[in-house]
């Protein structure tokens, strides 16, 4: 049985519909990735699976539980986060108390200790930046951050939005990396990405969304090898 | 030492102004909205007191059930007029406010008449240490609104509450990805702020007896001024605006000449710091990130 399994997934803002009915699952210790055009509906399809946004018909089911009409804060106790597009951080608090929030719904403080303790260890930069207030955060500490923050709730599944946008050459082989640690670690995860090229690299399958519509699927290797693909989001 | 003086119950009023300033400032930071409603809540505290001290005699009593009724009252305005308005246009929500604000009044006039009613709080003296003169009720003022300061930052920074509400105000969407119930974050917004407001009520009646159902139009309006003065949103901000205002009334008050305009100066003080920052002496200019 899939984590996750999205069936026939509909979105509209106002008359303009978005999604057009999008049906994909993955599947536990995978990662899978959703590439796209800008304004294919990508973060559409990430913010209404967690319910930030309404959807307004199909269903939402993750381990076994339909999700579509939980509410988003909910969802953090049944397993699921996200790394929302453009990172979102909470510019005001320190970094150890953005870490503090991404562990809101742990109760035991002892193990709300460990996991930071366990985040600092994957990421350093953050250890020595613990009382740095995080809008001063360079971009791909803010990233860091935003993965750490997410990865403090213990997820079984993983929503990561674009979490390569904006960062260096360098930066985004290292994000790809972490993605990479993350499953082999046990989380499974859901990536969308605009890097084609290196998402599609690291994916066990991906699905290939335009105008609000699956029209490709396949693993990793084979979307890669597409001419389409290839065509349209690899630049060849 | 008249400057003493001055200035001990300018900041004594200015308590007075932050308790309401606060009760602004943190529904708009957390709620993103304006809740011109909330002058009134300190009038239905001041009700609550005269009601619980004509039966009692008790004015701290008196002062507890206030502060109670106060946060259900304002628990109750957010869940029956304000939450059902969620998403919709800022100016929808605030004529719902106004409409809220006119019921309250209405509502306190058809119970408790027109005529104002006398509320000895307490009788309370002056403190004279050495050639200064201060009467008590400012001590008082003074003390308790200078506790609640303190102990509202240390709430916001220490706590996992107050965290939850500085990640409130910044990123609605975000908090929820945190696992924060966003509508439980707002209900203890107004109940906070509902009462702040009581508390200001209560000292409003110790400085003068006098309560009407109109008696927290004015202040509302002073505090909504100091909020936006310090900055809206900003919780140390609407403390410092609402000190502001009210050293700025004790100085003013001090000269025959210059006293009937204090309401007018007030005003250029928030006109002209508006001019200099827009966004209040300690708002933000929100950052926007692509
Ligand atoms: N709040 C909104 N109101 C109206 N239309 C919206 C809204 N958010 C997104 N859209 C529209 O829905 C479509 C899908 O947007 P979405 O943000 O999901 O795209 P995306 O694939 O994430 O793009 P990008 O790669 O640029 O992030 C776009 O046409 C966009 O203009
Ligand atoms: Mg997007």
């Amino acid at each position: 049985m899939a984590l996750l399994e999205v069936k026939d997934l509909q979105v509209y803002y106002g008359v303009i519909q978005a999604l057009k009915g999008i049906s994909f699952e993955v599947n536990e210790g995978e990662i899978v990735t959703l590439i796209g055009a800008n304004g294919a509906g990508k973060t559409t399809t990430m913010q209404s699976i967690i319910g930030l946004i309404p959807s307004n018909h199909g269903t939402v089911i993750f381990d076994g539980q339909d999700i579509t009409k939980v509410p988003c804060h909910k969802l953090v106790h049944a397993g699921l986060t996200q790394v929302p597009e453009g990172r979102r951080i909470f510019q005001e608090l320190t970094v150890y108390e953005n870490l503090l929030m991404g562990g809101f719904s742990q109760k035991d403080q002892s193990i709300l200790k460990q996991d930071i303790e366990k985040i600092y260890e994957r990421f350093p930069r953050l250890a020595e930046r613990k009382n740095q207030i995080a809008g001063t955060l360079s971009g791909g500490e803010q990233q860091m951050l935003a993965i750490g923050r997410a990865m403090m709730s213990r997820p079984k599944l993983l929503l990561l939005d674009e979490p390569s946008m904006g960062l260096s050459p360098l930066l985004v082989d290292q994000v790809f990396e972490i993605i990479k640690q993350l499953r082999d670690d046990g989380t499974t995860i859901l990536l969308v990405e605009q890097n084609a090229g290196k998402s599609l690299a690291i994916s066990d399958r991906a699905y290939v969304l335009e105008l609000g519509e699956i029209v490709l699927s396949g693993t990793g290797a084979e979307l890669a090898a597409s001419e389409e693909v290839k065509k349209a989001y690899l630049g060849g | 030492m008249e400057i003493i003086e001055t200035l001990i119950s300018g900041l004594s009023s200015g308590g007075t102004y932050a308790m309401i300033a606060l009760g602004y400032t943190m529904v708009y930071g957390i709620a993103k909205m304006l809740n011109f409603a909330h002058g009134d809540i300190i009038m239905v505290g001041g009700y609550a007191i005269y009601t619980t001290m004509i039966a009692t005699k008790n004015p701290i009593l008196g002062l507890g059930v206030a502060i109670i009724f106060c946060m259900l009252l304002g628990i109750s305005v957010e869940k029956i007029a304000y939450k059902p308005l969620r998403g919709a246009s800022p100016l929808a929500v605030l004529i719902t406010a106004i409409g809220v604000s006119y019921l309250l009044q209405s509502t306190a006039q058809m119970i408790f008449g027109t005529a104002p009613k006398m509320v000895i709080v307490a009788e309370m003296g002056n403190m004279e240490i050495g050639a200064l003169k201060i009467p008590y009720y400012i001590i008082v003022t003074l003390v308790c609104s200078a506790i609640v300061m303190v102990a509202l930052t240390l709430f916001v920074k220490k706590t996992k509450t107050g965290r939850a509400m500085v990640a409130v105000s910044e990123d609605r969407g975000a908090a929820q990805l945190m696992g924060i119930n966003v509508n439980r974050i707002i209900m203890i917004t107004f109940a906070i702020g509902s009462a702040l407001a009581a508390l200001a009520g209560f000292f409003m009646l110790m400085k003068a007896p006098s309560l009407t159902n109109t008696l927290g139009a004015m202040p509302g309006i002073k505090a909504f001024t100091a909020a936006v003065i310090g900055g809206i949103g900003s919780i140390p901000g609407a403390m410092i605006g609402g000190l502001l205002l009210g050293i700025v009334e004790a100085v003013t008050s001090k000269s025959a000449a210059i006293a009937p305009y204090t309401d007018a100066i007030e005003f250029l003080i928030l006109i002209i710091i508006l001019l200099v920052r827009p966004t209040g002496i300690l708002g933000k200019v929100r950052r926007e990130k692509v």
